[in-house]
């Protein structure tokens, strides 16, 4: 059990990186609290993985230091940490027995018979494993494998943290849900810190606690999948998160007024103060997006495209002026055909400046 | 599904079968044939049954030559093998290194086998060999055209030179194909370079392994051209292989009926033991402790 310090942590592949674009990971500062269940996500080629190696020590970090529970653990080989980590692939033993799998990890760590015996006896009931004990590992099913490769991990009574990387990618679906399940049990009876990476979002958030968006080699988010909803902090959060994400409308100010094209959009007051940035964008969740069939106060005149019924909701994607803005309306709600008047809710826009949000009643 | 009364589709298999049965088939059954028949010229043969396989058989020099053989082939297996293996686990994985080391392997493997005998004759030479030169001044009496042990010494040295980069190569492959995942939850497990060598490198090359066992096995069984070359199946009788002693009875005294069923009895030994090889090495990784 640890809580896990990333300090100015800066990573390249490369052997002497020049500008920005060489790093995996620019700037890494956070942390991970003790007993969390965090999410790492984020889409292919983000740093995701070069996170996690750096943390369980499989990879040292060309900047910056890790500390586990205050203590500097930069230097220390991966099997110093008390980490385990899960791949995307089952690793396993595979000449071995079950149990010879699970016991491998205290065997190589000298700990007596008895004591491997009753640890890993505990770890297979945790898991459901205690029938295939004495079955060779090699035979057994992908989520059998997988469930095995985190036994190892879980068997080191001091081990602390987990780290999942893409666990459930060779799992069946239907199987999907049982073992993450399983996960989240595990992580409520052993009480560990759990760091788990996909580029799912619906696994992320039944998953953890606590969601860490990554972009491009850098954290841009971290907070509970309600934070993420509803306050992106980065324009690439607004998107990545929500199915379909944010609308984003390029846009410039004027005062408390933000004109997209030609058309003016009204702002709360507390939102637009001495934003100074090249780029400005509005962004709105298609959920906050009225769509009207006559004119209303605010009303952007535009026309209907088209309409993706998902069975719950239905998703209207609308234009006005050149932009396209995406709605989701409830499945008996009325679309209109044909032209429409698109409202959006000053409350429920978000404005971002460089990519990222302009938070409310931020005085620079 | 219906059956096609007419099928036709068995055509398609027509030409393997007749490649096959000009490859294997039928000069398979040509020895059978011979190895029944007493022949003394075109014409005049009689059947003989099994009679040659007797012979054969009980033939001392025979027993004498299969010793030989499977103590040669045996003696080859427990050094190239893992030879071969630790040569692959010391070779650089990437770079240039690693294309460099390739090609220098693989050269001894690319020069006719026997131009390899001729290369080892004058390497061996006491005169003017370097190897055998250097021996010989070092106050070490070595000739393996005089000396049996030297004779093996050298036959041993040759095989293994000329054949240990295949078993390296195949290796080396099988080793390039385990994904990093293993090495890295190995390290986080804290397994000793021995434990990762045991559970996750040897295990992972069993395919391979099981290829290269074969291979070197069937080929050092039936090695010919380069002893021939080298010692001419001397000095005396000591490096007188079964492939040897095969073509002293065919093609030295003509014998075809029993030279016939000596190769019968060739190719089963081999058979047997390539089955045999093979049963082994597929139990080692599966099946489930009881």
């Amino acid at each position: 059990m640890a809580r896990i310090e990333l300090n100015e942590i800066k990573h390249s592949y490369l052997p002497n990186p020049s500008d920005e674009q060489d790093f995996a990971l620019k700037r890494i500062h956070t942390v991970w609290e003790d007993g969390g269940a965090y999410a790492l996500l984020g889409p292919s080629g983000c740093g995701k993985t070069t996170m996690l190696n750096i943390i369980s020590g499989l990879l040292k970090p060309s900047h910056g230091s890790i500390l586990y529970d205050g203590t500097d653990v930069s230097a220390m080989q991966p099997e110093q940490r008390n980490i385990a980590q899960v791949f995307q692939f089952p690793v396993l033993y595979d000449t071995m027995t079950v149990y010879d799998n699970l016991a491998f990890p205290l065997r190589n760590r000298g700990v007596d018979k008895q004591s491997i015996r009753e640890r890993v006896r505990e770890i297979a009931e945790a898991l459901d494993l205690t029938q295939d004990l004495n079955k060779r590992a090699a035979n057994l099913s992908a989520d059998a494998k997988q469930k095995i490769s985190l036994g190892r991990g879980l068997v080191r009574s001091d081990v602390a943290a987990i780290l999942f990387d893409e666990p459930l990618t060779v799992i069946d679906p239907h199987l999907k849900w049982d073992l993450r399940r399983k996960l989240k049990e595990i992580h409520t009876k052993f009480n560990l810190t759990m760091i788990y990476v996909t580029h799912d979002q619906v696994e992320a958030m039944t998953f953890a606690d606590k969601i860490v968006v990554m972009y491009e080699g850098e954290i841009v988010q971290m907070g509970t999948p309600q934070e993420l909803f509803e306050n992106p902090e980065h324009t690439f959060v607004g998107y990545f998160i929500g199915s379909p994400g944010m609308n984003f409308l390029d846009c410039t100010l004027d005062g408390y007024i933000a004109r997209v094209g030609s058309i003016d959009v009204p702002l709360l007051p507390s939102m637009t103060n001495r934003c100074t940035g090249q780029s400005l964008k509005l962004g709105i969740r298609p959920m906050y997006v009225g769509l009207h069939d006559g004119p209303v106060e605010h009303g952007i005149e535009g026309a209907v495209l088209g309409v993706e019924d998902q069975g719950f909701c239905k998703i209207v994607t609308a234009t006005f002026n050149g932009s396209e803005i995406k709605a989701r309306v409830n499945e008996n709600g009325a679309v209109p055909e044909g032209k429409c008047w698109i409202s959006l809710p000053p409350d429920k826009i978000k404005l971002y400046c460089d990519e990222r949000l302009v938070r409310q009643g931020d005085s620079q | 599904m219906n059956k096609w009364r007419d099928n036709k589709a068995w055509f398609l298999v027509l030409p393997v079968f007749v490649i096959v049965a000009f490859s294997a088939i039928i000069p398979l059954m040509t020895v059978v044939n011979y190895s029944v028949q007493d022949i003394f010229g075109p014409g005049q043969r009689y059947f003989v049954g099994v009679e040659w396989f007797r012979d054969v058989l009980l033939d001392e020099r025979l027993h004498d030559a299969l010793f030989k053989q499977l103590a040669f082939s045996f003696m080859v297996l427990l050094t190239e093998i893992p030879l071969g293996i630790a040569i692959a686990l010391m070779m650089p994985k990437k770079g240039w290194t690693a294309s460099a080391c390739l090609v220098i392997l693989a050269l001894p493997l690319l020069i006719p086998w026997n131009v390899i005998g001729t290369i080892w004759i004058i390497f061996t030479r006491p005169d003017i060999g370097l190897f055998g030169a250097i021996v010989n001044n070092a106050g070490i009496a070595f000739d393996h055209t005089a000396s049996p042990v030297d004779a093996w010494i050298t036959l041993m040295l040759m095989e293994i030179w000329h054949w240990t980069p295949l078993v390296a190569l195949l290796a080396y492959a099988g080793l390039r194909a385990i994904p990093e995942a293993y090495y890295q939850a190995a390290k986080i497990d804290g397994a000793s370079s021995w434990a990762v060598f045991r559970y996750i490198q040897l295990p992972k090359m069993r395919g391979v392994l099981t290829i290269a066992l074969l291979l070197r096995f069937m080929d050092s069984f039936l090695i010919y051209a380069e002893p021939f070359v080298l010692t001419g199946g001397g000095p005396g009788n000591t490096t007188t292989f079964l492939s040897i002693y095969l073509v002293k009875i065919a093609v030295g005294q003509f014998d075809l009926g029993p030279a016939a069923a000596f190769s019968l009895i060739y190719f089963l030994i081999i058979l047997l033991f390539c089955w045999l090889f093979y049963q082994a090495l597929q139990a080692v990784g599966t099946g489930d402790k009881a």
